[in-house]
């Protein structure tokens, strides 16, 4: 599949970077790569969103965010939900990944690993406390429809691991 | 307004409706806290695909009518969900029974669909596909758990499969509608996908060493509106508020 690059007005940038994703605070929704687009036409912008999972409910809660982030900035705002192409791990930034970890949510593993590792058949997701891959799925759904949940054997802490969606 | 349409959209929207309605009957009520948060996962995903789907109907439909009102406000002759989807949460094997029967077909369903010549439909499936191939994995690991687990589990699941078998083959008629979109490269035509449904079907259960069927009968009529007798007890519940308190929201 094509993926097509975002294509965001340099000048938003910055306001859209501060605007985060309500589950994973730590997460800018531009590192998520849920801003597909967003152009300026006179002080309306004009952003196009796309959901991670069809019934997430941030959904709702993002568009308001930047609807009030860009407010503050002088911007009327027009939000669009776009369903193609569909949104896939693959847009999370290296800084995305990167926080994701530190916040303790294991980042996600390429298509054919995660597979592996959601079947039980490999140890491969490590362990967001102490980094061992001594780990066990303990449930492929976890606290959101992005996560699956995981236990530590080695420090038998209990983590979620953000599924590979492709 | 494109009738053969609006109604084609219905017939997938209204399965992921229903099922999504009854998995998330079981929202504190799931035999442990895994599975309990898996079920209202899957449900959380069909009706945010409802929702496409839906707002997709009222936009075609074109008379201020919004998701909601095609969700909430059509009687029971009105749905076009298949049996299979609206039958009860009897215990945990039916709800896993009832799951692998529908995401195996869904899931070759919406791979068709992806290549529809309705871009929004295409759209949708796109976005689906990646969800329900998790449904999948999931239903079909808990067959193989139960089948090939205790004695217990596995004359459940077993019992799950005999009595819900006979709702498998509707999911390959066709209405009018069906027929109609299929000729216009819209609609997936179902009937090339039954071979390959019932061998992914036979294989899973032979992993899971259960027996198949050999059912010679099977239900159908939900695709007409004509329902079992639990699907208005499960309207009540769903409609209950829109109907006490009408065009609330939330």
């Amino acid at each position: 599949m094509v993926v097509t690059a975002q294509n965001i007005d340099k000048k938003l940038h910055r306001i859209l970077e501060g605007v985060s994703d309500p589950e994973i605070p730590v997460l800018s929704i531009m590192d998520m790569g849920v801003v597909r687009s967003a152009k300026v036409n006179n002080d309306n912008v004009h952003v196009k969103i796309t959901p991670t999972y069809s019934g997430c409910p941030a959904m709702d809660v993002i568009g308001d965010d930047i609807t009030k982030a860009l407010k503050e900035a002088g911007y009327t705002t027009t939000i669009e939900l776009v369903l193609t192409p569909a949104w896939t791990t693959d847009w999370i930034t290296t800084k995305g990944r990167q926080a994701l970890e530190d916040y303790g949510i294991a980042p996600p593993l390429d298509a054919v690993t995660d597979k592996e590792a959601l079947l039980g058949n490999k140890q491969v997701v490590k362990c967001t406390n102490c980094g061992s891959v001594e780990t066990r799925l303990v449930s492929q759904f976890g606290s959101t429809a992005c996560k699956a949940l995981f236990k530590c054997e080695n420090c038998q802490e209990p983590f979620d691991y953000f599924k590979c969606l492709k | 307004m494109k009738v053969d349409l609006y109604n084609y959209i219905l017939g997938i929207a209204d399965n992921s409706l229903i099922l999504g309605q009854r998995l998330g009957e079981l929202c504190g009520h799931g035999p442990n806290l895994e599975t309990d948060i898996a079920c209202t996962n899957i449900s959380l995903d069909l009706l945010g695909q409802v929702r496409s789907y839906y707002q997709y109907a009222a936009k075609i439909k074109n008379d201020n009518s919004t998701e909601d009102d095609i969700a909430f406000l059509r009687k029971e002759r009105d749905y076009v969900n298949v049996l299979l989807v609206e039958q009860p949460n009897t215990d945990f094997a039916y709800v896993i029974v009832r799951q692998f029967l529908f995401d195996t077909f869904y899931y070759e369903f919406l791979n068709e669909l992806q290549k529809s010549h309705d871009v929004t439909l295409a759209a949708i499936a796109h976005k689906s596909i990646k969800e329900v191939s998790y449904h999948q994995r999931f239903s079909s690991d808990w067959i193989k758990r139960l089948g090939d687990g205790t004695s217990e589990s596995h004359q459940k699941v077993q019992a799950a499969v005999n009595d819900l078998f006979m709702y498998t083959d509707e999911l390959f008629h066709q209405t009018d509608a069906d027929i109609a979109m299929i000729a216009d490269g819209i609609g997936v035509d179902t009937g090339l996908l039954k071979a390959n449904y019932y061998s992914k079907i036979t294989k899973i259960l032979e992993e899971a060493t259960l027996q198949v069927p050999e059912h010679k009968y099977f239900h159908k009529g939900g695709k007409q509106g004509i329902h079992t007798e639990h699907l208005g007890y499960l309207l009540a519940d769903m409609q209950y508020m829109q109907r006490t308190y009408p065009n609330m929201e939330w």
